[in-house]
């Protein structure tokens, strides 16, 4: 795959970094908001390379690591229902909710892995008895595809196929790390994926508003080194834009017929982000016209006539433990968590971050710790 | 299948609708025609048509190796092999990488009541195929019929004798620092050939399985007595769990190269789309082994000379322990612990 390996290129990558240590007049800090990012960053060992010229904040951008534990039970009460069956993406089922994770609720309950949210309305339509609930998660990059799959439920009338809505929109989350009192962030590196779709005008307004920079960026080393180099320069010269650094992908109004998808479907909706809290505008719920595809509606009663499972962990001990939120909030880097890699490993995570394939603390332990003498496992 | 619905080696072609019983298992009259036309006729030699409850061989020389495996892939069918060939290619390549020259095999089948009888005749048709290929005779078998939902379609048990080259192989905990690690071709393809057609990610073209025999390579790297320390095939936890057993066994750390490791583009890419590692994902038809260092062109050589192993690379090297057993260097140069596979990002694909 050539087309990759451009942008791998060993000798480029070197002479970013090089740019990128010349360029800084003192260490810089800038947050790369993405899941993504965080671990290309750890695996291409860039953390370490720009170390003592650009401490990088790993920011709240995995969708599982964000999705609240309640709507996790939810979806492990729904999958214990008779007759029914959640789907899912394969990331979130070893995500711990308050009672053990969707791969905990497959014994004795029906929990089906799929590659697209369509595939669920297919499986649905083939299985009129089974009420078929997609766990919808994710940021504007998965938003439209659980769209479409509403728009094909409602059209081909799949009457027993419902949506358990726990979509998160970037945005507000970053309003709100930008806003925090005593944070150290000079700059932004956006995420790629979800810029695809959301355009990178959409930042124009959060660059006026908090003068920093928002360097939209992709996920292999170059296009990171090359997203950080144009952050570090607009610091240095202080300035503050939206800079397109993932132009492959990424176009100035996003992908519009994903947009109008989205847009038919949802609605913006404050939402509670794990760990970080509510966050104002922080999510979308399904519109009123949709209502009958609403498996919060439609299971309303599934809170109370459903009795959870016995907790695996006790919960309160997680709570007191685990510091995803810190992670999460770019406060906490996941390595100076006293739980890591001893008391919180993938085996036995006590937060979502450990768990995911975008979680920060998965990023570090995965490519730090793995198997070494300092873990556990 | 393209072709004739009926194979030259089996007398009585399969009705199409045709389909397994319970009764087929159950020992009287069905049974028997089951093994006469069905598992007789593809699988034919003495040893079987004798239909003894055992089968009576000749004596063997020298020591022995013996190995049993069972198979539940799901699908049965997959680009590149079926259930039957890994089932014979499984049991074989264990024998192979033991040093051992594999011999003959048993096969015990657990197949699901209400199983076309069409889909077993394609199995044995491939298990004969694949069993013909890697030079071993099927001597013994058994047959069981369960009802349909206490199994998935089919399962197969293969188990194997081979007789042991000598010298014997030291085997991982004789690897040294200096030593010279090598693949015998591109790694990854079974498990990804088989989560395509199972997820139905219509990839194209679809990715193939690299199911396949290794005697041929096996002993060929055996034969050109470079000092081979260890081989081993790498199925289920693919590369990396061979890797980290043998970082355990000798009490080194086994540092790898990314860029030195054999991937098809079509692998490559899955990977990417899926956020697995090459390294983790099971192959059916590659072997790992472990050769001093100064022999290394040597022993690519003796691979390359074969079909099977024409692909062969170096993709590291035993060093003293470090804080991590297995290590791997990035395409940037930095280094980084590659992590054992926790359970299977891909369950039954063998």
């Amino acid at each position: 795959m050539k087309y990759l390996d451009e942008f791998r290129d060993p000798v480029l990558a070197r002479w970013l970094l090089d740019a990128i240590r010349r360029r800084v007049s003192r260490p810089r800090t800038i947050m790369e908001v993405c899941g993504g990012q965080t671990h290309s960053l750890l695996r291409h060992g860039l953390v370490e390379e720009l170390a003592g010229s650009v401490e990088l904040v790993h920011g709240p951008g995995c969708p599982v690591c964000v999705t609240p534990a309640e709507d996790i039970d939810l979806a492990c009460r729904l999958a214990q229902r008779p007759q029914t069956m959640v789907a899912s993406f394969g990331d979130m089922l070893r995500v711990p909710g308050n009672f053990g994770s969707l791969l905990e609720a497959r014994m004795g309950g029906n929990v089906r892995l799929v590659y697209s949210p369509l595939e669920a309305v297919a499986l649905a339509a083939r299985q009129p008895q089974l009420e078929v609930v997609f766990f919808a998660v994710g940021f504007e990059t998965t938003a439209p595809a659980t769209a479409l799959a509403a728009l094909h439920a409602q059209e081909r009338q799949v009457s027993n196929f419902s949506l358990l809505v726990s979509h998160v929109r970037v945005q507000p989350a970053m309003e709100q790390i930008a806003e925090a009192p005593g944070h150290s962030i000079e700059g932004f590196l956006a995420a790629g994926h979800v810029c695809t779709v959301a355009g990178f005008a959409s930042y124009l307004p959060f660059v006026e508003r908090y003068g920093m920079p928002v360097v939209v960026t992709g996920f292999e080393p170059v296009d990171l080194l090359w997203g950080i180099l144009e952050c570090v320069r607009q610091i240095e010269s202080g300035q503050a834009r939206v800079a397109n650094c993932y132009g492959r992908s990424v176009r100035r109004d996003g992908n519009a017929q994903a947009l109008d998808l989205v847009e038919q479907v949802y609605e913006i909706c404050d939402r509670p982000w794990r760990g970080l809290g509510v966050i104002p505008r922080g999510g979308l719920r399904l519109r009123p016209e949709f209502a009958a595809l609403d498996a919060r509606q439609r299971f309303a009663s599934c809170h109370v006539s459903v009795t959870s499972p016995a907790p695996a962990h006790p919960p309160t001990e997680c709570a007191q433990e685990c510091r995803a939120g810190e992670v999460l909030a770019g406060r906490l880097r996941p390595d100076a968590c006293p739980a890591f890699g001893t008391r919180c490993t993938p085996e036995a995570p006590l937060g979502a971050p450990m768990v995911s394939a975008e979680g920060a603390c998965a990023a570090y332990y995965r490519y730090r710790l793995a198997g070494t003498a300092g873990s556990s496992a | 299948m393209k072709g004739p619905s009926w194979l030259p080696a089996c007398p009585t072609p399969t009705m199409p609708d045709e389909r397994l019983l319970l009764a087929h298992g159950e020992g009287g009259r069905l049974m028997r025609r089951l093994i006469e036309r069905h598992i007789l006729p593809p699988l034919k030699n003495p040893w079987l048509e004798a239909l003894g409850d055992a089968a009576l061989l000749e004596s063997l020389s020298g020591r022995l190796a013996v190995t049993t495996d069972s198979f539940v892939v799901w699908p049965l069918f997959f680009p590149g092999g079926d259930i039957g060939s890994l089932a014979v290619n499984g049991t074989v390549n264990d024998l192979a990488v033991s040093g051992a020259r594999p011999l003959f095999l048993t096969l015990s089948l657990i197949a699901a009541e209400g199983l076309p009888l069409a889909v077993l005749d394609r199995v044995l048709a491939s298990v004969a195929a694949a069993a013909r290929a890697a030079g071993v005779a099927v001597v013994a078998g058994d047959t069981k019929v369960v009802p349909h939902e206490a199994c998935d379609g089919l399962f197969i048990t293969t188990s194997g004798i081979g007789t042991l080259t000598e010298p014997l192989l030291p085997g991982p905990a004789a690897l040294h620092s200096g030593d010279a690690l090598l693949v015998s071709g591109p790694v990854g393809r079974h498990g990804i050939a088989v989560l395509c057609a199972r997820e139905q990610l219509e990839l194209t073209p679809p990715p193939e399985s690299d199911c396949a025999a290794l005697v041929e390579a096996a002993s060929s790297l055996q034969q050109s007595a470079i000092g081979l320390r260890a081989m081993r095939d790498c199925t289920r936890g693919g590369l990396a769990a061979v890797m980290h057993e043998w970082a355990r066994a000798s009490g080194c750390t086994l540092l790898l190269e990314e860029s030195a490791l054999p991937v098809t583009p079509d692998v490559r890419a899955a990977c990417e789309l899926l956020g697995l590692e090459p390294w983790h994902v099971a192959c059916e038809g590659v072997l790992a082994a472990a050769v001093p260092g100064e022999a290394c062109q040597q022993a690519l050589q003796a691979l390359r000379r074969c079909a099977v192993s024409s692909q062969a690379a170096c993709i590291g090297q035993v060093v003293a322990r470090r804080s991590a057993p297995v290590v791997v260097r990035r395409a940037l140069g930095n280094e980084q612990p590659l992590d054992e596979p926790w359970g299977s990002p891909l369950p039954r694909i063998c």
